[in-house]
């Protein structure tokens, strides 16, 4: 008792004010914590887990039933195996000829709908509807346009272009660029708006200036629109170069890796492997040979398409 | 009209065929009842147009129950997806914090992540949490992503300190400022959020078909290509049911336009 009433001689008021605010700065530290639980605890679950987890995974013996076993490199001593997967490696790196016509066409279309005329915003509408539509759609619709009784035999047919049909998915030397066109429809109107977005945040007072010093259209375009838009154009060819590496959808649509193994992606290869065989470590291993190679690609771009500073 | 406006507009509806020629075709066959569907150009035009294919796309499967799925899927995703996204925001915009920026570089750090390959290691977490075959599993992992935090971040960002200065003044409990202050202001942005949303979910294939096997409870997306798979099923009944898939994510598209073109603009940055 008395040890209390020497403590209570001491300022009770500030030793009870010191708890109070102790407790009150604890509430006020945990606040924030309490706000991004929900996204935290999310993004760890399905988001970093799966990054970590599944490094973990490819390098051991995994049947869901027994716990994963260490095995070292054997999954990736498996995969050097078979020749599936390195049609797999050489179709995703044949898959970046892509970026280039992205680029192009993207550009193209964003020039051609940046201007006010009547009824561009219709044009813009329609250059991105098939990226608002259902990848699962656009597989089947083109499906029946490649097919060899299909729409575009029709056409070339009516046009005197061909007399057989050509075998659009069905012609292993073929059917990957067939894909590969599909990839390209279905992205342009994506990029075209980051384009447009760049373009027309060129500052009209240059372009002006250009014009009075005689400047033609293609100078201007050369001197001025191009350097203007460069840090998109860099960040467009990272992102559909990565893209590109990990095209998946379109392919377990439209061909399943077939003809004869012809349109096998690595991530179709992984897919494949981890969804549909129920061999996960093999899967994961191949999905980070392709994130080695997205790491490598998305370095080699900044390094080289580095926007000029001056 | 000069020639080089005219030339303009030819290479437009040039470019605008190109993009249209599937769907154009898709709901001409659709429509149509008779004729060869692959024959050029006659199939463009429908003969005898009909609602037919449209009715009998919901007996040949169970449109209906994909329909539903759909709705759904998409509005719980929605729903959640606003709330988890701006409650993770507003300590970001308005709060200082030990912790701050690494939480910031994390969520960043997604958007870098090779996060495509995750569906894999997603489908054993989901295996082991029992949320396979479940719509609670299609809709948990696509809650928390970057960009919607983002998005909300910068809306509250705009909002005046002093209406939160006030507010607390009054006493108002901060779960108080966040639903009734924070939230209504952010009301543009949120909008945004829920049509960029909406599309999305609404046309998400890969990982709802990883994660459901059972018909019954697929998506309009997934359940499609049951519908082109099923043997015996006609070329205008599955264009019909195609149609019918796309269709409220492109009405959707279409009259909110703008969000689109300028929801981008804000990712970027």
């Amino acid at each position: 008792m008395t040890s209390e009433s020497a403590l209570s001689n001491a300022p009770p008021r500030h030793f009870r004010n010191d708890a109070v605010a102790a407790r009150a700065r604890w509430r006020r530290n945990l606040r924030p914590w309490l706000f991004l639980a929900p996204a935290l605890v999310l993004l760890g679950a399905f988001t970093f887990w799966p990054v970590l987890w599944g490094s973990y995974l490819a390098f051991t013996e995994y049947n869901f039933l027994t716990p994963p076993r260490w095995v070292g490199l054997a999954n990736f001593e498996d995969l050097l195996q078979d020749p599936v997967f390195f049609i797999s490696i050489k179709n995703s790196l044949l898959y970046l000829l892509i970026v280039p016509a992205i680029q192009l066409g993207a550009i193209v279309l964003a020039v051609l709908v940046n201007n006010s005329l009547p009824g561009i915003r219709f044009f813009r509408a329609a250059f991105y509807t098939p990226v608002v539509t259902s990848v699962s759609v656009v597989g089947i619709m083109w499906g029946w346009m490649y097919n060899e009784q299909g729409l575009i035999n029709a056409v070339l047919r009516w046009l005197h272009v061909i007399n057989d049909p050509v075998g659009w998915l069905s012609d292993d030397r073929l059917a990957l660029f067939s894909v590969m066109a599909v990839t390209l429809w279905r992205g342009l109107g994506w990029y075209m708006v980051l384009y447009l977005a760049s373009l027309q945040a060129i500052p009209k007072d240059l372009e002006e200036a250009a014009v009075l010093d005689g400047a033609s259209r293609f100078q201007r375009f050369w001197r001025i629109t191009i350097p203007m838009i460069m840090p998109t154009i860099l960040l467009c060819t990272v992102l559909s170069t990565l893209s590109a590496m990990k095209v998946l959808e379109e392919i377990l649509i439209m061909t399943k890796g077939g003809p004869v193994s012809s349109t096998y992606t690595g991530l179709y290869y992984a897919y494949d492997q981890g969804i549909r065989a129920f061999n996960f470590p093999r899967a994961l291993a191949a999905s980070m040979v392709v994130s080695v190679f997205c790491l490598a690609l998305a370095w080699l771009n900044f390094r080289f398409i580095r926007p000029r500073h001056r | 009209m000069s020639l080089r406006t005219l030339l303009h507009y030819a290479m437009l509806i040039a470019i605008a065929l190109v993009c249209a020629f599937p769907f154009l075709w898709t709901l001409a066959v659709a429509v149509g009842t008779e004729g060869n569907v692959f024959a050029f150009p006659s199939s463009f035009l429908p003969r005898k147009p009909s609602l037919d294919n449209f009715i009998e796309v919901f007996r040949a499967i169970d449109l209906a129950s994909y329909y539903w799925n759909s709705i759904w899927i998409t509005t719980w995703t929605v729903v959640w997806t606003v709330l988890v996204c701006s409650l993770a925001a507003y300590p970001l915009a308005r709060y200082r914090f030990r912790g701050r920026a690494a939480v910031f570089t994390l969520i960043l750090a997604t958007l870098m992540l090779p996060t495509e390959v995750n569906f894999l290691v997603n489908f054993i977490t989901s295996a082991q949490l029992g949320l396979v075959n479940t719509h609670l599993g299609v809709i948990l992992p696509t809650l928390a992503g970057a960009i919607g935090i983002f998005m909300m971040k910068n809306a509250f960002e705009e909002i005046p300190q002093d209406l939160l200065d006030a507010a607390r003044a009054d006493g108002a409990s901060e779960l108080y400022i966040f639903f009734r202050v924070m939230l209504p202001l952010a009301l543009p942005q949120i909008g945004a959020l829920v049509i960029m949303t909406t599309v999305t979910t609404w046309n998400n294939f890969l990982w709802p078909s990883v994660v459901l096997t059972k018909s019954e409870l697929m998506p309009l997306a997934v359940g499609i290509l049951e519908l082109s798979g099923t043997f015996g099923s006609s070329t205008r009944v599955i264009a019909a049911g195609a149609i019918l898939t796309i269709a409220p994510a492109l009405i959707v598209f279409f009259f909110t336009q703008r969000f689109f073109m300028r929801g981008m603009e804000g990712a970027v940055k």
